[in-house]
């Protein structure tokens, strides 16, 4: 992976390389590289399988992070390239063009996290949910079960508790 | 929660509309009128003697045609019914493709918003008396899912549940088991499940539309 | 003289490339094969523009059983994670197992048993049965021969008889947890599982003479849903499906996990790249499975720890990471990332289910000019299960 990072940083401004596995690793690109660097990916360096397309929401930083894991299938190796997006509004590049796979991903983290891929085909139907106005269900200011109380009139009597506090209550109910 | 939910645009196809035909004429659509059968569900009163009402209750007792429509995980299980193994046809049930051949609506786990639409719909497209079973924990309280923000934690709020089988996932012998519970309802003429829609049409239909967000069809579909 | 079709009836392509396709002029006619529909694999439904009983168009609709995972598993610990993961994609459920505990070990640098290895391995084999039985009755299904499906799911119940006694359950085996496995194997165990493989084999050996020397079949699905070997890197295709193209992808060779590099075996692959060639090649790889279970069982180590010892699972902090973890199931590659941040709970889990490229973007792409009464044997050829598109 080092051998590959070294001649990748030569082209692109990158990030530091974390090396997940010896087959695995990540690094950060600035989103105006991206297309460019996955292009080189997949025509020089042989990482023609796009593994995935997601996106990881950073609340606390504000920003999202989108995570395009790449596969090269002869060298036997996954380099995952990280790009940090503001988080409102959030709009990303589209890359359907370059695998149209891409384009049900893109639709997914459109509905679900509401990040924009203009251009992308059938980005602004509805995907997974259907008539959904509130705020994207997997941005982590979303709280699923205040929403899930309030709308499915849950039935009474179910009751739900902290598993850590139960056990304490259990094991050492006289300790604070 | 009105302001909460303001309803969504009417889609293109469902706006009145005037078109011209292949022949030249020019006709007007109300796609929401036009495109259903649309009238309030109706209580279906009980034979005028109790021997034939009876005698009706063990026939439909004995001929529960089940929907093959797998709502959730549940489906899965349907197979292994259907094979020799444990084999449900000897007890009369077989599963039917489609709505209107069908009187028993297995809701076979989960039930996410856009799955409970399509189910209303296949119910009321079922002809009387019908009968529901709700297969799973998920179906009673909301099981695993209790705090999901896409599927329903009771099923008895949107249609009325004659039997539910817990688990999950529930075994094919605690379904046949289930089953016979229901036979036993219906022998009983206790299975009003299609009656109680009828007359609770109302506060069924406000449960329904309070989760669908984009309703987009007459109240009623048949 | 071979036959030509009429194209005149076809809609011609706007500027941007989608089809004109206008519905009140009368040509065409929108179609739903699904939800409620008998031809449909599980709770999905596809849209199809047809013009005769030639598909024209053909759009995915998912998200019937979106249950929200993703979500739920960001405001559960590591350890409730695990119970609900299985519940992911329901005919084979191990691999969303072993992919969370493999991801969760990593991170936080468990190490795990010889033995559990092994019978992990065994586990994930017998799940890879199960799931080509169902989809050798459901594409036999789709082409009106329900007989085999009796067959497939007779086998299958004893294979899942081998779980039962396993871990308790049919469906759900919620066995492989983050550490290892919850036991070993019981008393006697062998010995059936054998009976059960020979009962597999001998149904294999009907199968084929029924359903691959059947003529009906053979001349509905041979050239039946061509995939072009140059499209399956741009479509995310994995799996038997890219090995019936005759490219020979299998996570088990290329990146080998659990005990898969001390095993005898070569990916199956096809040429033709059909309808017939993925249901042939999938025939082959279960008799791959049932010969791996045999070498499994004869070399596995039968004493020592099958469980890492955990931490205090309620108190379980993963400290600041993320993974990818990959393993070959029945449809292709499955993956689980993973990212914490050092609290509890995981910030973020994505599923990738081979389904969601197979039944997006490619079937969209081999539905079009396919005959209507096709439709549903080559959606099952992709053999795509919805619960793992959506989660």
């Amino acid at each position: 992976m080092r051998d590959l990072y070294d001649r990748l940083t030569m082209a692109f401004p990158l990030g530091e390389l974390t090396e997940q596995r010896p087959d695995l690793a990540f690094v950060t690109v600035p989103r105006e590289q991206l297309r460019s660097l996955l292009l080189h990916l997949r025509d020089q360096e042989g990482f023609t399988h796009l593994v995935l397309l997601t996106a990881v929401d950073w609340l606390e930083e504000g920003h999202f992070q989108l995570t395009y894991l790449m596969n090269n299938r002869r060298a036997c190796r996954d380099l995952g390239v990280r790009v940090m997006l503001a988080r409102d509004p959030a709009s990303m590049e589209s890359i359907h063009d370059l695998w149209p796979t891409a384009a049900t991903y893109q639709r997914e983290l459109r509905e679900m996290f509401g990040i924009d891929f203009p251009g992308s085909p059938r980005v602004d139907e509805d995907f997974i949910l259907e008539g959904w106005i509130r705020t994207p269900p997997y941005r982590r200011d979303f709280d699923t079960l205040k929403f899930s109380d309030e709308v499915f009139a849950p039935r009474p009597g179910r009751a739900s508790s902290d598993p850590a506090e139960f056990m304490k209550q259990q094991l050492y109910p006289d300790k604070t | 929660m009105k302001d909460d939910f303001p309803t969504p645009p009417v889609r293109d196809e469902l706006k009145k509309r005037v078109v011209e035909t292949p022949d030249g004429q020019t006709i007007e659509i109300d796609p929401l009128r036009d495109y259903y059968c649309q009238s309030a569900p109706t209580v279906m009163p009980a034979a005028y003697s109790k021997i034939v009402e009876g005698l009706f209750n063990w026939a439909r007792a004995e001929s529960l045609w089940i929907l093959g429509f797998g709502t959730g995980c549940g489906a899965i299980e349907m197979r292994p019914l259907m094979t020799p193994r444990f084999d449900a046809y000897r007890y009369g049930i077989q599963w039917r493709p489609t709505p209107r051949q069908s009187n028993l609506f297995v809701i076979s786990g989960y039930l996410s918003v856009k799955t409970l639409k399509r189910v209303i719909r296949s119910y009321e497209q079922m002809p009387n008396p019908k009968y529901v079973v709700g297969l799973g924990s998920c179906t009673i309280n909301g099981g695993m899912y209790f705090d999901s923000y896409n599927t329903i934690t009771r099923l008895d709020q949107y249609l009325p549940v004659d039997v539910y089988i817990a688990g999950c996932m529930p075994r094919p012998e605690a379904l046949l088991a289930g089953f016979e519970e229901l036979k036993r309802i219906i022998r009983a003429g206790k299975a009003e499940g299609a009656n109680q829609y009828a007359e609770q049409f109302d506060w069924y239909k406000a449960n329904q539309k309070r989760v669908i967000h984009d309703w987009d069809m007459p109240d009623y579909n048949w | 003289m071979l036959y030509q079709p009429d194209r005149s009836q076809y809609p011609s392509r706007k500027p941007d490339g989608s089809l004109d396709i206008d519905l009140s002029s009368g040509k065409y006619l929108k179609l739903w094969q699904g939800p409620q529909h008998p031809g449909i694999t599980g709770n999905m439904s596809v849209e199809l523009t047809v013009c005769g009983d030639e598909v024209v168009e053909g759009k995915t609709h998912v998200g019937y059983l979106h249950r929200g995972f993703e979500k739920l598993m960001e405001r559960r610990t590591f350890i409730q994670c695990f119970p609900i993961v299985c519940r992911i994609c329901v005919p084979e459920p191990d691999f969303n197992e072993y992919c969370y505990a493999a991801a969760v070990e990593e991170l936080a640098g468990l190490e795990v048993p010889e033995r559990a290895h092994w019978i992990r391995t065994l586990i994930l084999e017998m799940g890879r049965i199960n799931s080509y039985l169902m989809y050798l009755g459901g594409q036999a299904g789709a082409l009106g021969q329900g007989v085999i499906g009796q067959w497939t799911t007779y086998v299958r119940d004893l294979m899942l008889d081998r779980f039962e006694e396993l871990s308790g359950a049919r469906i759900y085996h919620m066995f492989i947890m983050p550490g290892g496995v919850r036991d070993g194997l019981p008393d006697g165990f062998d010995q059936r599982m054998e009976e059960t493989l020979r009962e597999i084999e001998s149904t294999l050996a009907d199968v084929k003479d029924v359903m691959f020397n059947n003529a009906v079949f053979k001349k509905r699905t041979v050239g039946l849903g061509y995939i072009d070997p140059a499209i399956v890197d741009q479509y995310g295709v994995t799996g038997p499906t890219a090995r019936a193209a005759g490219i020979a992808k299998d996570v088990r060779r290329d990146q080998p996990y659990l005990v898969y590099p001390e095993l005898d075996f070569e990916p199956v692959v096809g040429q033709d790249s059909d309808v017939f060639t993925r249901a042939d090649v999938r025939r082959r790889d279960l008799l791959m499975s049932v010969d791996l279970i045999r070498q499994i069982l004869a070399r596995m180590p039968r004493s020592g720890a099958v469980m890492a010892p955990l931490p205090n699972v309620l108190h379980w902090k993963i400290p600041f990471g993320e993974t990818y973890i990959r393993g070959e199931c029945s449809r292709g590659e499955y993956g689980y990332y993973l990212v914490t941040d050092g609290s509890g709970y995981p910030r973020r889990v994505n599923v990738r289910g081979p389904s969601y490229t197979h039944a997006m973007a490619l079937l969209e792409r081999l539905i079009v000019n396919c005959n209507i009464s096709d439709v549903a044997a080559l959606m099952v050829s992709l053999h795509t299960y919805p619960p793992e598109i959506e989660r």
